[in-house]
């Protein structure tokens, strides 16, 4: 198993492994966010994230996920420096454009981009949400952090952390053009019927999330 | 048709006399090119006018000259190969060049492939994963009769396609972490679509990917670049195989 784990073809699975998890994730996540856009009184994004922070199946998930990011991380620096270190002289002139797309090329670059809107993120909401809720609702008697408020205050308060937002989102869509039908191909899930499709539903699931983040700050900038 | 003649061109090129001393570039002008020449032709060409000059001449390696052996390597203008597709730098023509244009060329650039002498690269590293399972186990004796073992139309078709590759290296060349598995994807697809290489698949691709590693050639990033830089348009879908063929072979230990 530890020659498994220190072979290129085993990192690369651990990768797509997590990546896999991490897309689907994030589905349920975007899911969850655009309930703040289709009801102004906030109650039904609280339940959802209210829901998300306190049921069962989220205790065992969670630490999962935290999991999940840090190997696929830490993973993604360790390939990335071997990966370079394989061609010790670089060329002088190189077109790389020629045949391959930027974002292919470059996953950790925008892997680590999206670290950095990361960790806003966390700071901003969850840290919040988890250890020093600030404002607090009872919907049904049930007592809840007021998540609505939270998140619809800081958009609409701040142009520049929706534009944070935003880029974020653009990024994530960019690094899962690539990585989603990447993950496939390296579980040996794909050949040459599937090659296109898989390159297709990529794209589509990329915009989804690119243009499903953005439009939530987009709604408390331009319409709140 | 009369070729057109390129008056002038700049070479601009890695000069390295051995592996263990460091090497630099060099740019000669060279005259009166035709556009119907090859581009090994141009360097023949340049190394005449070298020779005479009482310069070393420009080591780079070629052998069959006619798009076959995979011996031809370069890298030109940014690109293996240079600047046109589904070719072998013997197959490339000067018509793919400008009047006036400083021509970059570089030797393939991989740990795995240690400059020998300027252009020529040492490539033994893929003979060394052949030899760790390309091939299949056979008892010697008599020639075995043609079609005895059935193979299916679309699997002969797709092992032959995989068996096109001639082992050149512009894979690991084109790749941004010189990564062998394209050529590694070749050479287990080729066998593994035919029941005589079924028997050894396992250790086969088990055997060839800890050889690659072990060599220092890169991971796979699936960019893609491999499959666009092939003489022999190998497709990717082959490393997905060999990805395949690979876990299968690790979770059934
Ligand atoms: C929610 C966040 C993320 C998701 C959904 C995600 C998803 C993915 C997926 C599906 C892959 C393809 C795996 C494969 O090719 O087999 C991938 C690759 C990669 N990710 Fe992420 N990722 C995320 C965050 C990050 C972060 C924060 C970093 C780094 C700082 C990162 C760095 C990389 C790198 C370098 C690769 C390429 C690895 C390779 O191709 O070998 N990712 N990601
Ligand atoms: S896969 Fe293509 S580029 Fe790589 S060695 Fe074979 S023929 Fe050359
Ligand atoms: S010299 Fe044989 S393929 Fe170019």
């Amino acid at each position: 198993m530890s020659k498994f784990l220190t072979a290129s073809i085993g990192k690369k699975f651990i990768m797509s492994i997590t990546g896999i998890f991490l897309m689907m994730f994030i589905l349920v996540h975007l899911t969850i966010n655009l309930l703040l856009i289709f009801d102004d009184t906030g109650e039904l994004f609280n339940k959802g994230a209210h829901f998300m922070a306190t049921n069962p199946v989220i205790k065992i998930v969670e630490p999962l996920l935290g999991l999940g990011f840090m190997i696929h991380i830490l993973w993604s620096f360790v390939i990335s420096y071997q990966n370079w270190r394989a061609r010790p002289i670089r060329y002088a002139k190189s077109n790389p454009g020629e045949s391959s797309t930027w974002a292919s090329r470059n996953m950790l670059i925008l892997g680590a981009l999206v670290l950095v809107f990361l960790v806003t993120h966390i700071i901003n909401f969850f840290w919040i949400i988890k250890f020093a809720p600030d404002s607090m609702e009872s919907i049904n008697g049930t007592n809840m952090e007021n998540t609505y408020k939270l998140v619809s205050e800081l958009f609409i308060e701040s142009i520049p952390y929706c534009i944070v937002y935003i880029i974020g989102a653009i990024l994530l869509g960019l690094h899962l053009t690539h990585g989603f039908w990447s993950a496939f191909q390296t579980l040996g899930l794909n050949n040459k019927n599937w090659m296109k499709r898989l390159e297709w539903i990529a794209k589509i699931y990329a915009v989804i999330v690119a243009v499903g983040f953005s439009v939530i700050p987009l709604y408390f900038m331009l319409v709140k | 048709m009369a070729d057109k003649i390129l008056k002038k061109l700049n070479i601009k090129v890695w000069r390295q006399n051995r592996a263990s001393e460091k090497g630099k570039f060099e740019t000669y002008t060279i005259e009166n090119i035709s556009t119907g020449s090859s581009f090994l032709e141009m360097l023949d060409i340049l190394n005449n006018d070298l020779i005479e000059k009482g310069i070393d001449p420009i080591a780079f390696d070629h052998d069959c000259r006619e798009g076959i052996c995979g011996t031809c390597s370069l890298y030109i203008n940014g690109r293996p190969h240079g600047p046109d597709t589904e070719i072998t730098t013997c197959q490339l023509h000067m018509r793919k060049f400008k009047e006036g244009e400083t021509i970059v060329i570089e030797p393939w650039r991989a740990k795995a492939f240690p400059v020998v002498k300027d252009l020529v690269v040492n490539r033994t590293a893929f003979d060394k994963i052949l030899q760790a399972g390309g091939f299949i186990s056979v008892n010697t004796g008599g020639v075995p009769d043609g079609n005895a073992i059935p193979v299916g139309y679309d699997d002969a078709e797709e092992a032959m396609d995989a068996a096109a590759c001639i082992g050149c290296g512009a894979c690991v060349a084109a790749c941004k972490n010189s990564s062998a598995m394209l050529f590694v994807a070749a050479k287990v697809s080729h066998l593994a679509k035919l029941p005589q290489g079924k028997v050894e698949a396992k250790r086969r691709a088990r055997n060839m990917i800890a050889k690659m590693d072990e060599l220092g050639f890169g991971g796979c990033t699936n960019t893609g670049a491999c499959e666009v830089e092939c003489p022999k348009s190998i497709s990717i879908s082959n490393i997905s195989r060999l990805n395949r063929e690979y876990l299968v072979a690790r979770f059934s230990e």
